[in-house]
């Protein structure tokens, strides 16, 4: 079994890895501040999950952005404009697109409510596979930003007089919220509280 | 308030994901270690990694410099062209209700990147010349480390990779010279942040 700082009454720092006696505030090297365990991380987590969800949904609802032609024009929603572009033929792009803004976003939503129950509850899924789970989700959740570029390179780019034009919509903005906050969000979780479950149920086995 | 750890508890180092705790002995150039538990890099003491770090920052700030200027895409239809570089579309989204998506775009893609790669410069320099940490390194070092998630130059690179296959059925568009210039600083970071060891800088910074 692995034993941990806590284990030995020693608190960790999670800057520089030092350790400390219990009850330190301040880690002496770097000056982080110390904690063995973030008691108040599900609550934050939990506080911008929801502040993101709320931000996701007028990102779906309003257009990213309007495009003028010469003939047409149109104001497309993130799935809207996947799907236009769909039609044209463009099946990787729109893939791109509805994985960076639809299914990203969504998983990481499901994958951060699991993870944050399971810390809480217990799950079927060992730790080991929740943390894989939790390193996924701090790892992806910052690509979804990438609809966000597209449309101010769009936007920035094609002012091309009468001739085209791009104008970012609300829903840019809203998006662009919802990534911070999911990101925030999942960088609330403290990973520690995953293994601690490990270390809790190895010790009640009776064997 | 800062009090000097204990010296036996200077030769443990504990996982900062899972709080798993180890102890090492003396750590030569070349060893590396990783977490038994979760797999968490723990120390990667490589040959003149402070070296290599300092030139790939020096050469990435230089280039993210100029490319600030220079056109990364242009385009052309029905006799009107324009070309944008970094700056315009960050501000793509300025002057209007979504202005503060320009603020959040500029610190993205421009200004953390930036400013990480000036303080990871100043925290280093002194530490490859075996001179005393410049006053402040160990607050720019961890200030650097907190905004690596939020330096979003590689994202931005793929959105104009995607941004340029949207493009081509609207216009004709051709790549500028500063799209390679960030696809070099996003090739330059991969490789710091491949040979960076926070373990051994914060061992460094506190000598
Ligand atoms: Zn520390």
């Amino acid at each position: 079994m692995t034993v941990t700082a806590r284990d030995k009454g020693l608190v960790a720092c999670r800057e520089c890895a030092r350790v400390w006696p219990v009850g330190h505030a301040q880690c002496g090297v770097c000056g982080n501040a110390l904690r063995s365990r973030d008691t108040q991380s599900l609550q934050k987590v939990w506080a911008w999950w929801i502040a993101g969800i709320i931000a996701y949904i007028p990102a779906n609802l309003y257009p990213m952005l309007t495009t003028r032609t010469l003939f047409h024009t149109s104001e497309d929603t993130i799935i809207a404009g996947a799907l236009d572009l769909a039609a044209h033929g463009s099946f990787g792009i729109a893939a791109i697109i509805l994985i960076a803004s639809v299914v990203i976003p969504l998983g990481k939503f499901f994958a951060i409510a699991y993870l944050a129950l399971a810390v809480r509850q217990g799950a079927r899924w060992p730790p080991g596979r929740q943390y894989v789970l939790y390193e996924v989700v701090e790892y992806i959740g910052r690509w979804s930003m990438i609809d966000v570029f597209v449309v101010a390179i769009l936007c920035s780019l094609v002012q091309l007089n009468v001739a085209a034009s791009i104008t970012p919509g609300i829903a840019a903005l809203t998006f662009a919220l919802s990534v911070i906050f999911t990101m925030l969000s999942a960088q609330s979780l403290d990973p520690r509280l995953i293994w601690d479950r490990i270390e809790t149920q190895d010790t009640k086995d009776p064997a | 308030m800062k009090d000097a750890a204990p010296p036996e508890l200077d030769t443990l180092i504990a996982c900062p994901k899972c709080d798993a705790l180890y102890r090492v002995g003396v750590v030569n150039k070349g060893d590396r270690a990783r977490c038994e538990r979760c797999h968490t890099r723990l120390f990667t003491r490589r040959r003149d990694a402070g070296l290599v770090i300092i030139t790939t920052a020096f050469a990435s700030a230089v280039l993210v410099i100029a490319a600030l200027f220079l056109p990364f895409i242009e385009i052309r239809r029905l006799g009107f062209s324009n070309a944008a570089t970094i700056v315009d579309a960050a501000l793509a989204f300025y002057g209007g209700p979504l202005f503060g998506l320009s603020l959040a775009v500029i610190a993205l893609i421009i200004a953390l990147p930036l400013t990480r790669l000036v303080l990871t410069i100043y925290t280093l320099t002194p530490l490859v010349l075996d001179r005393k940490p410049w006053p402040g390194a160990k607050r720019a070092f961890r200030f650097s480390e907190a905004m690596r998630p939020w330096s979003m130059a590689e994202i931005f690179v793929v959105g104009c990779a995607v941004s340029l296959i949207k493009l081509t059925d609207l216009a004709r568009v051709e790549i500028g010279p500063a799209f390679w210039m960030f696809v070099a600083v996003v090739v330059l970071m991969a490789v710091q942040n491949m040979v960076m060891c926070r373990w051994s800088v914060w061992k460094a910074l506190d000598r």
